[in-house]
């Protein structure tokens, strides 16, 4: 049973999550929609570590919040997009009447889902990622799988990344006049 | 364990993302709302690795990676889009439409 405190802060970290996410959403200027944004991201990596992923925490911190949204906001400066008032950005009332109609279709479908179970041998004992964060560290847990397992899908991944950086810098190039 | 609240905390994410998708006509905020959905589903995978084992935060670790790979494509074709039409506004951007 976790204790009160712990609850607390799971609770708060979650408000701010779901806070930032709204503001995020509603906001008309790229630059106030990626620092949002990021807040949204840091308040999910401390709930990673809440759950025993520490690791996961750390690379949310590292690689979402701080490449992936420079990336972003390096783009929107690059393409000088930070005015909000010279793109009307929102979609008119019909186009955000459905989608509020999506959203709650979506909601529903995921709440019908939520009825089912897995199967019992499935279940790991409650106590099992702790264990495995006790017995081989924070990074280890999750490396030991990694490298064995998974070892085809992590040198897939390695040829992804090549073929994105590839692809970035064929895509990004100016092209000679033609 | 607190996995219930997690999952509903990401299915409520997901849902601030798709609403942000539907309702967006800014190519790079949409591109931002596609983030916030795979962060959420990455919320849901850790919240079933404390019931299923630690193969869910591998498989986070698979999912920022590909994040990672699609935001660089991604908004490498939206700088190229731009180059084109001067614009990232969806409006200006219907070459498929009929």
């Amino acid at each position: 049973m976790p204790n009160f405190f712990y609850q607390l802060h799971f609770y708060l970290f979650g408000l701010i999550a779901i806070a930032c996410a709204l503001a995020f959403v509603t906001r008309k200027s790229p630059v106030a929609a990626a620092l949002w944004l990021v807040n949204t991201m840091f308040a999910i990596a401390a709930l990673y570590v809440m759950m025993d992923a520490h690791f996961i925490g750390a690379i949310q911190v590292l690689v979402y919040a701080g490449a992936i949204m420079v990336v972003f906001l390096f783009v929107v400066m690059l393409l000088n997009l930070g005015h909000p008032d010279e793109i009307s950005d929102v979609r008119g009332k019909w186009p955000r009447i459905l989608a509020g109609f999506v959203g709650l279709a979506i909601l529903a479908q995921i709440m019908a889902m939520a009825r089912s179970s897995a199967p019992p041998s499935l279940v790991q004992a409650p106590d099992a990622v702790a264990i495995a964060l006790r017995d081989d560290n924070a990074v280890g847990m999750i490396a030991k799988p990694l490298f064995t397992e998974h070892l085809l899908a992590f040198e897939l991944t390695s040829l992804v990344l090549l073929v994105a950086i590839v692809g970035a810098v064929v895509l990004g190039k100016r092209r000679a006049a033609a | 364990m607190m996995v219930n609240e997690a999952l509903a905390l990401s299915a409520v994410l997901f849902i601030i993302g798709v609403i942000g998708v539907l309702t967006h006509r800014n190519a790079i905020i949409i591109f931002m709302c596609v983030e916030l959905m795979l962060n959420a589903v990455n919320l849901s995978f850790v919240a079933f690795s404390r019931l299923y084992g630690v193969t869910g935060q591998v498989f986070v670790v698979f999912v920022m990676t590909v994040a990672a790979a699609e935001a660089a494509v991604g908004l490498a074709i939206i700088i190229s889009i731009f180059r084109h039409k001067q614009s990232v506004d969806l409006k200006n951007i219907n070459l498929l439409k009929g």
